[in-house]
């Protein structure tokens, strides 16, 4: 079962990427040409839907399916870095005061507290709303907020590595303090933030949409989900499928990555984060 | 002889209230096993992290000398203190079951210490290594090293541990109970292999045990070690043949030796345990176990010498 849901996630998330990476092959149309006189077509399996533009065009006569597939470059390029920047503040973080203790622990678990009461996606519109809006600001907000988890997680796991005998005889056979924080400590921690970091990705993803949705993350005219269900609302009374395709897209992504988190946790029997 | 290890007033305490190690001395010459004897929380492991600089932060370490060689080890800072570790100065842990990092195959575990301090390219290092492990007596050393730990037992392990403290060819090796996590015949084993590869390369050895049996069969010299003090101290078969320390007789009384003693006398036992001591203690810490303590031993503890060449720190005559 573990292992069916981890396969299931990863083979989503697998999907997404080739998607995400091979779009401008996929997709049928340019996802930025507009067509004004093929404004809010129907997708194909409705009525008057066709096969020129399987899941229809949008108010602006730009081909849906194109979008979607563009959009999954959006969605994994956040998702991407983001975890890779809040991993790299949070694992230096938390490594850091599990492994020096003492004031460098104090200090960090200060650190942790502010952000902590820190509201989150405030924050990010307030700033996105200062600095303006573009991917790379949405990845920057999303990755220097989203680190807490990492700094937890690593801190505690450090502190369980540090009093092993491995690391004393590390030290025994002369290592300097770099090498056992990055050579004897950090593989040792490494599966517990495996699984942190599908789940930041998941999140960081949502709250792109978020962002998106509400006009502050990334710009139009790019084809993020969350932006082409915040320009589909206006319509989805008479046109629902403008926002459930991009909105089944976003579901079935986080659901993979979940899956895949969840699968992780469990096949390397690691302790619920 | 050369003396590779000089300890003199070696003294390790605990913030304010306990003192682990009081004003010890020992040395330790080329070629010599020194035992450090004693039950458990005497301070034998702490002696060892205090001669290696590995004291957790909140102890503090103070020597009259500590002396490795040329080196003073009480004026080295922790990057010259690196650099002796692993390279001339090298130690061997009680838990060869978690001495070793799961996350690295044998063969990067022990090439790396060599790179680290002789800068040899890998493959070099791993030559060495395969080299070591067949000394250890390692059967088929070129497969061992791309192994990871949980992947061999714990006598293999420790032998491992050994030769892994061997890289660099030390020349003091400092051992913590390296055989009481294995089982006896194992233990054997690694105790000779300790003896012949000291003899082979003249290694000064510093052998922390509780196991008198160890002591009888390995030591040169024995230093009695007792709630932070070493009590009594001498070359194995003085003391031994004229143990004068009524801690140290207790000690010997509680081994079993087959034939002697008759088949109901219970076997020799020292009541009460090992007491915590303060750092401004005077006094012997072992007279409230001993049967000899008269009021005095609570001001002062005279050191005497033994008839036969030792010393001991006890208000009787020699035995």
């Amino acid at each position: 079962m573990r292992r069916v849901s981890a396969a299931l996630g990863g083979g989503i998330i697998a999907i997404v990427l080739l998607v995400a990476i091979f779009a401008p092959l996929l997709a049928p149309h340019d996802p930025y040409t507009q067509d004004l006189m093929l404004r809010m077509v129907p997708p194909e399996w409705m009525d008057g839907g066709s096969m020129a533009h399987p899941f229809g065009t949008d108010q602006l006569g730009r081909d849906y399916l194109s979008r979607l597939l563009y959009g999954a470059r959006i969605s994994m390029l956040i998702g991407v870095f983001t975890v890779i920047t809040s991993g790299v503040i949070g694992i230096t973080l938390g490594v850091m005061g599990g492994y020096f203790g003492g004031w460098t622990d104090d200090v960090m678990m200060f650190i942790i507290t502010c952000r902590l009461s820190i509201p989150l996606i405030l924050v990010a519109l307030t700033v996105v709303a200062l600095v303006g809006s573009s991917l790379t600001v949405v990845i920057l907000t999303l990755g220097l907020l989203l680190w807490e988890r990492f700094a937890v997680v690593s801190r505690t796991t450090t502190m369980q590595v540090r009093n092993l005998d491995y690391i004393a005889a590390a030290r025994a056979a002369g290592a300097s303090r770099l090498h056992i924080v990055l050579r004897e400590v950090l593989p040792n921690i490494v599966t517990p933030l495996i699984v942190v970091a599908t789940l930041e990705m998941a999140l960081a993803i949502l709250l792109e949409a978020a962002l998106s949705f509400l006009g502050l993350g990334v710009p139009p005219p790019l084809p993020s989900w969350g932006l082409m269900i915040a320009e589909g609302k206006d319509y989805m009374f008479f046109s629902p499928w403008v926002i459930m395709i991009p909105g089944v897209a976003l579901f079935v992504l986080v659901l993979g990555i979940n899956l895949l988190g969840d699968g992780l946790r469990d096949i390397l029997h690691t302790g619920r984060v | 002889m050369t003396t590779v290890l000089e300890v003199s007033n070696l003294r390790v305490t605990f913030g304010t209230s306990v003192a682990a190690v009081r004003d010890i001395s020992l040395s330790v010459a080329r070629g010599e096993t020194h035992c450090l004897v004693g039950e458990s929380g005497c301070g034998k492991s702490v002696t060892a992290l205090a001669i290696m600089g590995l004291l957790a932060r909140n102890a503090h370490r103070s020597a009259g000398v500590l002396r490795f060689h040329d080196h003073d080890l009480t004026r080295l800072n922790e990057r010259g203190m690196a650099r002796l570790r692993g390279d001339k100065l090298a130690m061997i842990f009680q838990e060869p079951m978690t001495s070793l990092n799961p996350a690295y195959t044998i063969g990067s575990q022990m090439a790396e210490v060599l790179e680290r301090h002789r800068g040899v390219s890998r493959a070099a290092a791993l030559d060495r290594a395969a080299e070591l492990l067949a000394r250890v007596g390692i059967t088929a050393p070129g497969m061992r090293l791309k192994q990871y730990p949980h992947q061999l037992s714990g006598g293999l392990r420790q032998r491992v541990m050994i030769s892994m403290a061997l890289m660099c060819e030390p020349e003091l090796l400092i051992a913590d109970e390296p055989t009481t996590a294995l089982d006896v015949t194992i233990q054997a084993q690694i105790l000779r292999l300790l003896q012949s590869l000291q003899r082979e390369l003249g290694l000064a050895l510093l052998l922390i045990t509780h196991d008198l049996g160890i002591v009888a069969r390995v030591a040169d010299r024995v230093s009695v070690m007792y709630a932070g003090k070493i009590v009594e101290s001498g070359p194995t078969a003085a003391l031994f043949s004229a143990p004068s320390h009524p801690y140290t007789r207790g000690l010997l009384r509680c081994i079993p030796v087959p034939g002697s003693g008759r088949r109901d006398e219970p076997l020799g036992s020292i009541p009460g345990v090992v007491p915590r001591i303060a750092p401004d203690f005077v006094g012997c810490a072992f007279r409230d176990r001993c049967d000899h303590a008269i009021p005095s031993c609570s001001r002062i503890v005279p050191l005497r010498f033994g008839t036969s060449g030792h010393e001991y720190l006890c208000r009787l005559e020699g035995a």
